[in-house]
């Protein structure tokens, strides 16, 4: 198992937002966190990356316990993620943007970058090579010298994908990747995190859009209020009777 | 391309020609102040447009640089090469011992915690008479000497200044455009994501403050031995604030801001210094004051980005100017 997560229970004030939650992710597949809006599934998100501290519970990663470290730790650990609401850094240009996300691949410090040095030049060309390659592969090497902020919406969640993967993480955590894209983009979206799978990456993703769910997941997990109800391949989810009293007791969440 | 590979070296020579050119010592030491200024300034702009952190502090940093060439020089004797460095490192050791608890914190904390320091730095300025010689301070530091080469007059100091402040713009111009400016950009647009991207935050801020204060303590340092006599008066309150005005209004996180917010502020002081009494007459410094104030607010309205981001006009593509500090939101 590559990420072992137990008893996980956070508390905010008097309310549980993540309680006694356990789940196990294997290596090279997606696993979907989904629940109606409230569950816990971004806290969750928020304990795994050590932005949060967890009031109880394990998170072991590669057989190593997460909790305690901070979360750049974490992603040195070899886990990355993406935000619901976009965090690009939007002053940067696009190239920028993922070469900040391989910053774990430079090993340059403070000292040595004030001065021109050979290695220093080697390193910056390595690393620059690699982000434009992935820049490639998702599409956006023509905007490479564009200000993040230009891009449209969709590339901006684009672009955020391919910050997380530029240190060549092991686990990638995307929360609701397809959020505000239109259908194409969904859909070449969905076929890219599969390509990614491929390629032997593993997922956790929150996502609402059932459809990307049921077509890219591995296991799905189901999440209300902070608990688990159930978890299983999206077919199992689907026709489990407490999966769908929770959403159609909800609200039309399913899309 | 050629335009850059042409002006700037021509801007640079003919810097270099003026002591040359003029003969004036009132211009020429307000060039070397200039200059002393745009070190400290560098510094700031590092930490403040690229870690995104403020410090009310710098004057201390700048004042312990000074005291520090002074106190060795003339009670200890030591050999004036060996006080310079001594002036960048004890600041620079002093960064490391505040900035280490309160950076791990977020938003103004520095803010606060520098803001007190330079007030108790001050304070210890004016009152530790036996080691800094309380208010009227330490007179009698020997002039420079670097191998044979003593830097006894103001054309010799003017140079000293400037080459040692493009050394530091070439420094950072390496910096910025490197995996660790990149990082300290990260941290002042979203800390969050930055973490994320592995960036130890906390750390890159502590550093930016240290090379900060490494240059404010060199500034002071080079100061001491630019006027052999050193008080506490220039190293107060309103100093930090006055360096705070040359970060801002030369452009946060733009090459040449340091330099231009220098030059405005210094050229600026020295202008109402002759223009106001004209206007009021047998007005003091407070006038001075609310004409300094007023002028900055102006520019502030009219030019928030600061001066230094008047190069973007000049069609430099955001690959060649790198940290802009504030997101451009309107594109």
């Amino acid at each position: 198992m590559l990420l072992e997560v137990k008893g996980l229970t956070k508390f905010f004030g008097g309310v549980a937002a993540v309680k006694d939650v356990g789940f196990k992710v294997s290596k090279g597949s997606i696993f979907a966190l989904i629940g109606p809006n409230g569950a816990g599934k971004t806290t969750i998100f928020n304990l795994i990356t050590g932005a949060l501290p967890p009031d109880s519970g394990t998170i072991r990663f590669e057989g190593r316990q997460l909790v305690g470290l901070k979360p750049y730790q974490i992603a040195a650990a070899g886990i990355t993620r993406t935000f619901q609401n976009l965090q690009l850094f939007s002053g940067m240009t696009v190239l920028e943007n993922v070469l900040t996300g391989a910053y774990l691949k430079g090993r340059t410090g403070f000292v040595k970058s004030l001065f021109c040095l050979p290695s220093k030049n080697r390193e910056d060309k390595r690393i620059k090579e690699e982000a434009l390659a992935l820049l490639e592969e998702i599409g956006l090497e023509e905007a490479a010298g564009l200000p993040a902020a230009a891009l449209p919406f969709g590339q901006q969640r684009l672009l955020e994908i391919a910050r997380a993967l530029a240190s060549g993480p092991r686990l990638v955590l995307l929360d609701e990747p397809a959020a505000g894209l239109n259908s194409t983009e969904t859909r070449s979206l969905a076929a890219y995190l599969k390509k990614l799978r491929e390629k032997g990456l593993t997922m956790l993703l929150i996502e609402h859009d059932m459809e990307t769910v049921m077509e890219v997941a591995d296991r799905v997990l189901v999440l209300n209020f902070g608990h688990v109800i159930a978890e299983g391949t999206p077919q199992e989810v689907q026709a489990d009777p407490e999966v769908i009293k929770a959403y159609l007791g909800e609200d039309d969440q399913v899309a | 391309m050629w335009k850059k590979a042409i002006l700037r070296p021509a801007a640079v020579l003919l810097l270099f020609a003026v002591p040359l050119l003029i003969k004036s010592n009132y211009l020429l030491s307000i060039l070397i102040v200039i200059g002393l200024y745009t070190i400290i300034v560098q510094g700031l702009g590092i930490l403040m447009g690229y870690a995104g952190q403020v410090s009310f502090g710098h004057a201390a940093f700048f004042g312990l640089g000074g005291y520090t060439v002074a106190i060795l020089t003339t009670r200890f004797h030591w050999p004036t090469v060996l006080a310079l460095p001594a002036a960048a490192l004890l600041p620079g050791v002093i960064a490391a011992i505040i900035g280490r608890p309160t950076l791990k914190l977020r938003e103004l904390y520095l803010a606060l915690a520098t803001l007190g320091f330079g007030i108790l730095v001050h304070i210890a300025f004016t009152e530790g008479k036996e080691l800094t010689g309380g208010p009227s301070g330490i007179t009698g530091i020997p002039y420079l000497s670097i191998g044979g080469l003593t830097f006894d007059s103001d054309i010799k100091f003017f140079y000293l200044v400037w080459i040692t402040l493009f050394l530091i713009l070439a420094g950072i111009n390496n910096l910025v455009r490197s995996r660790v400016g990149r990082a300290l950009r990260a941290i002042s647009e979203s800390e969050h994501a930055a973490e994320n991207a592995g960036i130890d935050t906390a750390k890159l801020k502590l550093q930016a403050f240290i090379f900060s204060a490494l240059l404010a303590g060199l500034a002071g340092g080079l100061y001491a031995f630019y006027v052999t006599f050193i008080s506490p008066s220039p190293f107060g309150f309103h100093a930090s604030v006055q360096f705070v005005l040359m970060a801002v209004i030369g452009g946060l996180g733009t090459f040449w801001g340091p330099l231009l917010g220098a030059a405005v502020v210094v050229t600026l002081g020295e202008f109402l210094r002759w223009a106001v009494p004209l206007v009021i007459p047998g007005a003091g410094g407070e006038y001075q004051i609310i004409f300094f104030g007023l002028i900055l607010v102006l520019l502030m309205i009219f030019r928030p980005e600061g001066l230094g981001a008047l190069g973007k006009c000049l069609k430099l593509s955001p690959e060649k100017m790198p940290g802009t500090g504030i997101p451009s939101k309107d594109i």
